[in-house]
């Protein structure tokens, strides 16, 4: 059997299995076991892609399957993997292993929970793996819908406000990719010929200018959506601050990052000319993303709020070197990708951990608590230092690969964009050297806090988990980086095609 | 002619011949034996509609005013499946005792307006049309009216009656003005002769707004929620899913088959009504909190979508619209029968009245939750597909902005739907509707709907087959 298809059915199984559980302890042990399996197999699938590449298997996707769908349209079921998707399928199965461990203590309808959860994931896998538009947007829709339920049955804070804002914002967002994929399903063939949703296939003939420029925006702007592009990033604040702690970890690490992943594979990749004709508007919109995001990180005080908008400016970091468009600076956003969904999932996970022994998050009512939860707190270090990119750790590689490939270009614009962006890196080091300070250090501000205790087996698995991943992009960067730039030379070399301004 | 012929005219028949027997059946029970009138129509009618699958002969009968293609015969049997559903789902309400004397009168009046529904799709010219729009239409009112003694069921059955009636005058103007512009009633020979003149956009005019109180198209549908509201629950899903999809079927075919020559001059027309329709109808539902008046105004919105594969003309066109009404027959059903086993069971007719219902009867929510998200368009259930090829039949001829509208529209109708959701999954109620096991006639119909709504969109040689027969129909 196809390994990509068995990404798929390992976590359909599971759900299944975890609808045959009695309690709370079996519906999380299944799904453990399974997103465990999962994790195995993707393990596998990433040592046979790179034994495969290594044997010299030159073809842009591997392990590829295809079966008929809708003949009279010309829908598949079209699965393959570069490079690029098996460091997202990755990520994916890290964030959530971790995410199953630190959800181990939910007993509020559990079963539901984690069905919801693993359909989610599902769905992840799915679009990941597709290389036909039509059931790219099924697997994107479909992970989108059970965030509404989960954030609003086991969420908190106004949860069911934020849910829906959610919800109807991504899914606002959906709903340009539609009109999107059909522009470019009609012009998929502009010699005759039969139309197509295959992604290879279109990337192989040039899609008219005018229908470019028609339908380019409405692709990006629909994943740039979930990709928090300003000014359409309102939603996520409010949904990761009211979402359950795995349910955040999934969020903003793995499902922010589809937008990402589509704004390039879909957007830009298929339509190059309107891309690069564009994309100073939306390089732009990024850069305020990356400042606005920082700055505004800075004034929160609720935990979740400050890690939400720091997303943002990540995020916002992200699709500001897709724009950038050259070898290096898409390397960075690929990385940064990578780098920001493990460990904003590790801080959602700690903040959660925090949130359920102190039972708030206003950084005013914490402090010392190094000395109470000592393993917890460095933990939280770590990521801190990882987000504010210390070297050694995977931020630092991002965003280093980010602004040298971005610093590349040679015009004023660019660098001017650059040099702003670059400020960001500034901010984000007061925003987390500030929390650090305030809530792990100091003396106790809380005598309640004094006796908390600290991380259990299963919290510690969660977060070093995260942690490893964290550490090993730091240290050796270079085979994920190489992976990465080989599976990028076929986009950037359609990218180039047309020098911009 | 050869009587043999008559075989072409099977499912009007076997509908005939099935709604005589019932009254036959009437005669024959006595007083204490009523209901048993029930299980003899549901075994009758599974038959019937079973025997409406079987494939047989396609043709013309009576020079071409009764047509019968594979397409037509796909669509009765669509209709027929969607009344069984219904039956199976007014069981349980038929049971009750103030029902008693009335049987045998909603399966009759039913079936009436099914074989009326049966010819106007099989008319092949406009005296067949409108004896049958008259005959799918007049019953209904009765059905409407069917609890006359509670008087929003009666005053349901007075408004359909009189807005069908008008609706009905403003349609025979308009096909007399067409008439006198070609010299036919013929469809085959108006289709040849018809030219853009003035006289014939009036008298379209008055076709589509006669036709749209039928469909209920926005500005057209005022009669709507007040009829969906004041009837019983099990005539609202006849009406919103059976009538509404009969008269999609029709408006399509005639579109596509008499005026597909003057096609530039009515696709502003549907263009505009598609737009106010889905919006309108979209921003009357947020604010409902009856859940019939609620789906009567989400089934307003699905009719604006349903204009968009008209748009899209061509045999894609009519797969889309022959596509979604089939998903539409299970959705729609779905939610229906979920809100008839609680009425049935509660008497709750509110969407307050649904809060904490996954606490008590979480299969009855995860199957209203099910429905409502295939209404609503979400991947992987069928409504997905359905609204999907018709976004892709209307982008097919270039209306990119119509589809955006109508996807933002879709957006916004998931935010209603998710209202409902979130009643039965979030809001907390003390006094929840309390446990029940509903009947099992209800259980198979809910299990078909959901079985539909699953299986159709994975199951893509459905689509294929409505293309095949619909590219057989329009050449």
């Amino acid at each position: 059997m196809n390994i990509l298809t068995l990404l798929v059915l390992i976590p359909v199984l599971t759900m299944i299995g975890v609808l045959f559980t009695k309690d709370y302890k079996g519906a999380r042990l299944v799904s453990a076991i399974g997103m465990g399996v999962e994790l195995i197999a993707t393990v596998y699938l990433v040592l046979a892609y790179l034994a495969a590449r290594k044997t010299g298997m030159m073809h842009e996707m591997l392990f590829t399957s295809d079966f008929m769908w809708y003949p009279s349209l010309n829908i598949h079921f079209s699965f393959g993997v570069d490079g690029i998707a098996v460091a997202m399928i990755g990520l994916t199965s890290i964030v959530i292993f971790a995410g199953i461990f630190a959800s181990w203590e939910l007993q509020f309808l559990t079963k539901e929970f984690f069905v919801s959860l693993i359909l989610l994931v599902t769905a992840v896998y799915g679009f990941f793996i597709s290389l036909d538009l039509f059931t790219m947007l099924l697997f994107y829709e479909l992970a989108l819908i059970p965030m509404y339920l989960l954030i609003g049955l086991w969420g908190t804070g106004p949860k069911e406000k934020s849910a829906m804002k959610l919800t109807l914002m991504l899914m606002a967002g959906s709903a340009l990719i539609i009109v999107g994929i059909l522009g470019l399903y009609y012009n998929s063939a502009p010699g005759g010929g039969p139309l197509t949703f295959n992604i290879i296939e279109i990337s192989k003939i040039n899609i008219p200018v005018a229908a470019q420029r028609f339908f380019f925006p409405f692709a990006f702007v629909g994943f740039g959506i979930l990709g928090a592009l300003f000014p359409f990033h309102t939603w996520s604040p409010d949904g990761h601050a009211s979402a359950p702690t795995a349910v955040s970890m999934l969020h903003a690490g793995v499902l922010m990052k589809l937008g990402g992943y589509g704004c390039f594979r879909v957007a830009m990749f298929l339509m190059p000319q309107a891309a690069q004709e564009m994309a100073w508007i939306f390089i732009i919109l990024t850069t305020i993303s990356v400042v606005y995001g920082a700055f505004s990180a800075i004034w929160q005080t609720d935990l979740k709020f400050i890690n939400a908008y720091s997303s943002v400016s990540h995020c916002g970091l992200v699709i500001f070197a897709l724009l950038m468009m050259n070898e290096t600076a898409m390397d960075g956003a690929i990385l940064q990708m990578i780098s920001h969904g493990l460990m904003t999932a590790l801080f959602f996970a700690l903040i959660g951990m925090i949130y359920g022994r102190t039972h708030t998050r206003d950084i005013r009512e914490m402090g010392g608590l190094m000395k109470v939860i000592p393993f917890l707190a460095v933990v939280y270090m770590i990521a801190g230092f990882a987000s504010l990119g210390l070297p050694g750790l995977s931020g630092f590689v991002a965003e280093m690969t980010v602004f040298v490939g971005s610093f590349q270009h040679q015009d004023m614009f660019h660098r001017v964009v650059t040099v702003i962006v670059c400020s960001s890196i500034v901010i984000t080091a007061v925003y987390i050297l500030k929390v650090v300070g305030i809530i792990l250090l100091g003396p106790l501000k809380d005598q309640h806090h004094a006796h908390l205790e600290d991380a259990k087996w299963y919290e510690k698995l969660s977060t070093v988990t995260l942690v490893l991943a964290v550490a090993a992009i730091g240290i050796a960067p270079l085979w994920l980086s190489d992976t990465i730039v080989a599976s990028l030379k076929p986009i950037v070399t359609r990218l180039a095609t047309v020098i911009p301004f | 002619m050869d009587l043999g012929q008559f075989i072409l005219m099977r499912h009007e028949l076997l509908l005939t011949v099935a709604a005589l027997a019932i009254l036959v059946a009437e005669i024959f029970t006595s007083e204490k034996n009523k209901s048993k009138i029930i299980n003899f129509t549901l075994v009758l009618f599974a038959l019937v509609t079973f025997i409406g699958f079987i494939p047989g002969e396609t043709g013309n009968l009576f020079g071409g005013s009764f047509q019968s293609s594979q397409l037509t015969v796909f669509m009765k049997n669509i209709l027929n499946l969607a009344v069984l559903i219904v039956f199976l789902q007014a069981e349980g309400w038929l049971r009750k005792p103030e029902n008693a004397d009335k049987i045998s009168e909603y399966f009759v009046l039913t079936l009436s307006t099914l074989i009326g529904m049966n010819f106007m799709i099989s008319a092949g010219d406009f005296l067949i049309f409108y004896i049958g729009l008259e005959t799918a239409t007049i019953p209904i009112a009765g059905l409407a009216a069917f609890d006359k003694y509670k008087s929003q069921s009666a005053e349901a059955g007075i408004k359909l009656i009189l807005s069908s009636a008008l609706s009905s005058g403003i349609l025979l103007f308009g096909l007399s003005m067409i008439y006198g512009a070609t010299g036919s009633i013929y469809f085959a020979d108006i289709a040849t002769k018809i030219q853009p003149n003035a006289l014939i956009a009036l008298g379209f005019v008055f076709f589509v707004s006669g036709m749209g109180f039928k469909i209920s198209l926005v500005p057209f549908h005022f009669w709507t929620a007040d009829v969906y509201e004041g009837a019983p629950i099990n005539v609202t899903s006849y009406l919103s899913v059976v009538s509404k999809g009969a008269a999609a079927f029709i408006f399509t075919i005639v579109l596509f088959t008499v005026f597909k020559n003057i096609v530039e001059m009515w696709k502003p027309m549907i263009y505009t009504l598609a737009v106010i329709t889905m919006t309108i109808g979209n921003l009357f539902a947020m604010r409902q909190n009856n859940i019939k008046r609620f789906l009567a105004f989400s089934s307003i919105a699905q009719a604006g979508f349903i204009l968009l594969g008209i748009l899209g003309a061509g045999e894609l066109g009519m797969t889309a619209i022959v596509y979604f009404v089939l998903v539409y027959v299970f959705t729609n059903l779905g939610a229906f029968g979920v809100v008839a086993a609680i009425h049935n069971a509660s008497g709750v007719e509110t969407i307050s009245g649904y809060n904490g219902l996954y606490k008590t009867n979480p299969k009855l929510g995860l199957l209203m939750t099910i429905s409502l998200f295939s209404l609503a368009g979400i991947p992987p259930i069928a409504g997905f597909f359905g609204k999907f090829f018709l976004f892709t039949a209307a982008a097919g001829s270039g209306y990119y902005i119509l589809v955006l509208i109508a996807v933002l529209n879709a957006t916004i109708s998931l935010y209603y739907y998710l209202l409902v959701i979130k009643a039965i999954f979030i809001e907390k109620n003390e006094h929840p509707i309390p446990e029940f096991r509903s009947s099992n006639a209800m259980r198979i119909a809910l299990v078909l709907c959901i079985a539909g709504v699953f299986i159709i969109g994975f199951a893509s040689g459905i689509f294929e087959y409505i293309r095949s027969i619909s590219q057989l129909f329009l050449n």
